[in-house]
């Protein structure tokens, strides 16, 4: 079981709110990931619930026990750190064994689960090694083996990739992904890379200034955004907004076209401008288009690699089906 | 330092300093082991003009067979000990209070460096004649207000008054390094223990004093090196009365008192051993912890 529940929830740093108001309900077994730019609260809403902070009004409830003023190591959640917070003078097996000495488990029953997890993450051959001799992804397993001897209710991540390099960071995606599939525990996932949230996520949270825009499946999100943030932040590359004129065709103060939904062509079409800078990426090609008279620049995507140049002349038209609609307050027009 | 010419000429500029250091410390370790071995007296004429006798082992002899050295090597070791156990304890426990946030920080933490200011003769001054005195002293003075009858320290309990005035001048020193080391733990382990289940005792067993250990290694090792040569304190407050005669100052009373310099100087050999026994033993039990 692991059924989060955030009831009015807020927080107040000194005189300045962070988290206005603020309900959620985050269903057992699922995989929830809090995104938003930095400063957004995410964290400290990810901090509340782990009990590292102290909510300031309102309740949360975890199985539908108020555990409001529940200490952090009675809530049976675990949390993996930015840092990954591993104990430097510890041994891998220690750092993992730490969280079931401190429950005065036998020590055989200790060596057993360390041993399963340490063979759940590969990391076997490590179990004598300290933190410092560990390379970044097998650190990141330590410190997720040592959340999961606890066998907690739900796991909370603390962005946990962003100390990683590229190449890691997507091998460790499909391992967490792997990871809840196989245990099929809550886990609660913040991070600001909206390409994290959409592959990972049963449900993404769209956090910014510490209130939520939107809940929703990652195609939810980015089919139908509740609004021009929402729209802008999910979808890679970002999502182009129109004003003035063309927005006044589809009757709506802001459109806006995902860069996949604009097609280019070889003649008419009806947008056309200069190409500025083409990012050929061999699988697709990223245009950012300028003097199109409709936006600064234009993002567009091209299937395959389009042997078009800086200063080419493009034309382009728009999938209609496609173009989203807002109104003058940036809520979605449907 | 990468080129030869770079290499040589750093070496070069280097020198002056190395000779300079060299003959500081050699000049008066070859002398004194020179005066160990002969008969020095300057109150019977003996100078190193007209010549030293060369008497062999004879002043080391008498320097170990003399009923003082023992119980001086002794009280060596109790003292420093002592002044160690003292500001190493205290130490942690200020530097985590002083960790915490509280209104006035800055005005405190100064405050706490202070004493490390105060000259040894000066603070042992203030210690004997201000708080220490039987008659007009603080401590005296609080003695009394509560019905008591007031201790005289430093002839009653006079190691351990001098431990305390010691431990005084060097608390602010341990207390320093060891903030500086609590200000440097990562939060997030501390909360990472927190989220395991650890309470707050077993936090600063498991985290926070292991983190710690190798400051505590460096506080232990600098004071270790001064303490071993406290003089000051015991010179103006029991002028090494009432068991507070620690081997430099027993050199002292030799050099000084008797004007016996060959006597003194064995002595000074057997400190500088001493010294290394020490140093030994607290690099077998502490020094590992220097490595990363």
């Amino acid at each position: 079981m692991g059924q989060i529940q955030l009831k009015k929830v807020t927080k107040s740093f000194g005189s300045t709110e962070v988290i206005p108001p603020l309900d959620l309900t985050i269903e057992d077994g699922e995989f929830t990931v809090f995104v938003g730019p930095s400063g957004c609260g995410k964290s400290t809403l990810l901090r509340l619930i782990a009990g590292l902070e102290d909510i300031t009004t309102g309740h949360i409830e975890i199985d539908g026990q108020d555990a409001t003023s529940v200490v952090p190591a009675k809530r049976g959640l675990a949390m993996v750190f930015q840092s990954y917070a591993l104990y430097p003078h510890m041994s891998v097996r220690k750092n993992i064994a730490f969280p079931l000495r401190m429950a005065k488990l036998s020590q055989t029953a200790i060596d057993q689960k360390v041993e399963a997890a340490a063979s759940v993450l590969n990391l076997t051959d490590y179990l004598d090694r300290r933190p410092g001799q560990l390379s970044g992804g097998q650190r990141q397993r330590v410190a997720i083996g040592r959340a999961i001897v606890r066998e907690p209710s739900a796991f909370l991540f603390d962005e946990p990739l962003s100390n990683l390099d590229a190449a890691l960071r997507v091998g460790m995606r499909l391992e967490i992904s792997e990871l809840h599939e196989r245990l099929k525990t809550t886990m609660v996932y913040v991070t600001h890379d909206q390409v994290e949230a959409m592959t990972m996520a049963d449900k993404i949270v769209v956090l910014q200034a510490g209130v939520i825009e939107q809940v929703g499946t990652p195609l939810e999100l980015y089919r139908t955004p509740r609004n021009i943030f929402v729209a802008g932040f999910i979808g890679s590359p970002k999502m182009n907004f129109m004003t003035g004129s063309e927005a006044a065709k589809h009757s709506a103060h802001t459109i806006g076209i995902r860069p996949e939904h604009i097609n280019v062509v070889e003649s008419g079409g009806d947008w056309q401008g200069t190409v500025g800078v083409a990012e050929h990426l061999g699988s697709d090609t990223f245009f950012h288009i300028h003097n199109t008279g409709l936006a600064e620049t234009l993002t567009v995507r091209a299937i395959g690699d389009v042997s078009l140049k800086h200063g080419d002349t493009i034309h382009l038209s728009p999938r209609v089906d496609d173009i989203h609609r807002f109104d003058a307050a940036g809520l979605r027009i449907s | 330092m990468a080129t030869k010419a770079s290499r040589s000429a750093a070496r070069i500029m280097m020198a002056p300093a190395v000779v300079l250091l060299l003959g500081w410390m050699l000049v008066p370790l070859i002398m004194t082991l020179w005066f160990s071995f002969t008969k020095y007296l300057p109150l019977r004429g003996d100078s190193i003009e007209r010549g030293l006798d060369w008497v062999g082992f004879s002043n080391y002899v008498r320097f170990i067979s003399s009923s003082s050295f023992w119980p001086a090597v002794h009280t060596t070791l109790i003292m420093v000990g002592g002044v160690l156990l003292i500001t190493v304890v205290l130490g942690i426990l200020l530097a985590m209070l002083l960790d915490q946030p509280f209104w006035g920080q800055g005005v405190v933490r100064i405050l706490v460096i202070a004493p490390f200011f105060v000259m040894p003769t000066v603070s042992a001054l203030v210690w004997k004649n201000m708080i220490m005195d039987p008659v007009n002293g603080i401590f005296a003075h609080l003695w009394r207000f509560f019905g008591a009858e007031p201790v005289a320290w430093l002839q009653d309990a006079s190691l351990s008054s001098i431990i305390m005035i010691v431990s005084w001048q060097w608390l602010p020193f341990a207390t320093l390094i060891l903030l500086t080391a609590i200000q440097s733990l990562d939060s997030e382990q501390v909360e990472a223990a927190e989220m395991d289940g650890a309470p707050s005792l077993k936090r600063f067993w498991h985290i926070v004093l292991p983190h710690l250990a190798r400051a505590i290694t460096i506080v232990i090792l600098i004071q270790t090196i001064f303490l071993l040569s406290i003089f000051a304190e015991i010179f103006v407050t029991t002028g090494g009365a009432f068991g507070t005669r620690t081997l430099t100052y027993l050199i002292f009373q030799r050099v000084i008192d008797s004007q016996n310099i060959g006597l003194g100087s064995a002595g000074g050999v057997y400190a500088i051993i001493l010294a290394n026994i020490v140093a030994i033993f607290l690099m077998r039990i502490v020094g590992k912890n220097l490595d990363a």
